[in-house]
């Protein structure tokens, strides 16, 4: 095949990548949108083969490879619980990273099958466009391992700090662009593995400082540096689809991040540079667990949302930790039968990654014209008889609107506390990823239920 | 004198930005997780570079370092691509609309 044809075929795998984000604006055109992207792909796949056009031994073994990873990512979609999507994105990511990685290798070890020049004169913008390549997707590939193991709990959620780190971090950075730079006028192979190695290192140094529930932020950011490789690699590659597709997903990986940000009052760096966790903080809220609150069982829980008119739910991670959503869903069904009308508050940033509760609801058949965000529904809790906050915590705080001394204030947060009465499911008063006391569990209209989420909201169901 | 071919690949670099910005603006709130997957099914289109390694050299050395890096590059593409466009499918039927 031409290279002027296949170019042009890589140009329409990019249009169709695009139209399936833009399928995504509703619920109802976004299949339709994945059908899209599954076409680009297949194009690209197919152009690929013909313009190589080597179709000897090594293209069964393309055919083979391709099976096997396939196999293993179709048996991974269909067998994950939708409550591991985050730790599952951040696996994804990391193989990007890698694959990456590996494609630059090659291209550096061959730079004649890419077109690029021979070994040890590879063109100068190659050679920079590779190694960037391969160091953002190194960084990726070794930051969403970390990304993955916090999610997944195998690796401890709460920031790892130590004196220095920051500076460490910045020479690592700056070794990098020194890398790369003497790589271009040396082109030697030592100064391209230790570039990979030290961005592998950089990746590690940069997530680790980052606690749990920062990893909305940290998993769209991550998804951003994957496109920005992609994209790395498209220039080196001269490749059309690979260039438009590193350039959507590396923007759509910053603008959530933006938005995460924006959800915690946080600025990018300052999340970057570290959690909120061991903050003063902390010994404060020690001194206020004297406050009386006000305890309450199933039975008044499901009293009080009987008799209302009206009920908003307010999911949070523990919603998802104690896989709740599914309880929670009943005991919307048994409201319903006795006429309150329901629906469901999310907060941007609840959950561990952006959309987490949309799609933890979706699972357990919540309509999505039931679910409303911040914006939209936040004037309506003044209205509202009953708030049933499940699994949330911070984002819920008022002092996030009154204390100008508080970590989170300026933070945009749900009204809660204006509903007439706030059903709060918590298993103990302890204070949230902030570490800050929430006021709400002092409040006179706050009925304190100490349970897990999911055990509490069956036993409400019982006594509907 | 002639623009190099580089300035026009920066152009369609620039421009997808620019779309992808807009685009991604206007995916709803709600689909964030599913637009995660499917951004990262997407950017496995690296499959591309890896078929090229892959597939580099004569018929006989298939098997060189530089076609092993190709080979493990499309595993994990591979998965990749699968996985995301599978599992973005599967969130995508669970978002119904009430019943009427």
């Amino acid at each position: 095949m031409s290279a002027n044809l296949s170019a042009f075929f890589y140009l329409i795998s990019g249009i169709l990548f695009i139209l399936a984000l833009r399928g995504l604006s509703s619920p109802e055109t976004s299949r339709q949108g994945n059908y899209f992207g599954i076409a680009g792909m297949a194009i690209s796949i197919i152009v690929t083969f013909l313009s190589v056009g080597n179709f000897g031994p090594g293209f069964i073994y393309v055919l083979i490879f391709l099976v096997i990873g396939g196999s293993i990512g179709a048996f991974i979609a269909f067998r994950i619980p939708m409550t591991a999507m985050p730790e599952l994105v951040a696996g994804f990511h990391s193989l990007v990273g890698l694959a990456a990685v590996f494609v630059a290798v090659s291209a550096f070890l061959k730079p004649e099958a890419f077109n690029l020049g021979a070994v040890g004169n590879i063109k100068l913008a190659s050679l920079i466009e590779m190694s960037l390549g391969a160091a953002v997707g190194a960084v990726t590939f070794s930051g969403s391992i970390i990304a993955f193991l916090k999610l997944r709990g195998i690796m401890s959620g709460s920031p790892i700090t130590f004196k220095g780190q920051h500076f460490i971090n910045l020479i690592l950075g700056l070794a990098v662009l020194f890398l790369i730079y003497y790589l271009c006028i040396s082109q030697l192979s030592n100064i391209f593995w230790s570039l990979i190695i030290i961005s592998f290192l950089l990746g590690v140094l940069i997530i680790i400082p980052i606690g749990g529930a920062d990893m909305p932020v940290v998993i769209s950011m991550l998804n951003s540096y994957s496109g920005w490789a992609a994209a790395g690699i498209g220039f080196t590659l001269e490749n059309t689809a690979l260039i438009i597709t590193g350039a959507l997903v590396g923007s759509s990986g910053a603008i959530l991040s933006y938005i995460m940000c924006k959800g915690m009052n946080r600025s990018f760096f300052n999340v970057i540079l570290g959690g909120w966790g061991a903050t003063e903080q902390n010994k404060d809220s020690k001194n206020k667990e004297q406050k009386p609150v006000k305890n309450g069982n199933a039975d008044d829980a499901a009293f009080l949302m009987k008799n209302a008119s009206s009920v908003i739910i307010v999911p949070g991670y523990g919603m998802a930790v104690a896989q709740a959503q599914h309880a929670l869903r009943e005991m919307v069904d048994a409201l319903k039968k006795n006429g309150v009308k329901v629906s469901y508050a999310i907060h941007p940033v609840a959950g561990r990654m952006p959309g987490h509760m949309n799609v933890l609801l979706a699972e357990a058949n919540v309509p999505y014209d039931e679910v409303f965000e911040l914006e939209e529904i936040n004037n309506d809790f003044a209205n509202c008889d009953v708030a049933y906050v499940i699994g949330a915590n911070d984002v819920t705080n008022p002092v996030a609107k009154t204390d100008p001394q508080s970590p989170i204030f300026g933070m945009p947060v749900l009204d809660v506390e204006k509903s007439k009465s706030v059903l709060f499911v918590k298993r103990s008063l302890s204070p949230g990823y902030a570490g800050i006391d929430n006021d709400l569990f002092y409040r006179d209209n706050t009925l304190m239920l100490f349970a897990d989420a999911k055990k509490m909201t069956e036993e409400i169901v019982k006594s509907l | 004198m002639e623009i190099d071919p580089f300035i026009f690949r920066l152009s369609i670099f620039i421009l997808s930005i620019f779309v992808g910005y807009y685009v991604v603006w206007s995916v709803t709130p709600s689909l964030h997780t599913p637009l995660m997957s499917v951004t990262n099914a997407i950017s496995s289109v690296i499959i591309v570079g890896a078929v090229i390694a892959a597939l580099a050299g004569s018929g006989e050395k298939i098997f060189e370092l530089s076609n092993i890096f190709g080979f493990l590059a499309i595993i994990l593409a591979a998965v990749n691509i699968f996985g995301g466009f599978l599992v973005t499918q599967r969130m995508l039927q669970m978002y119904k609309k009430k019943k009427k």
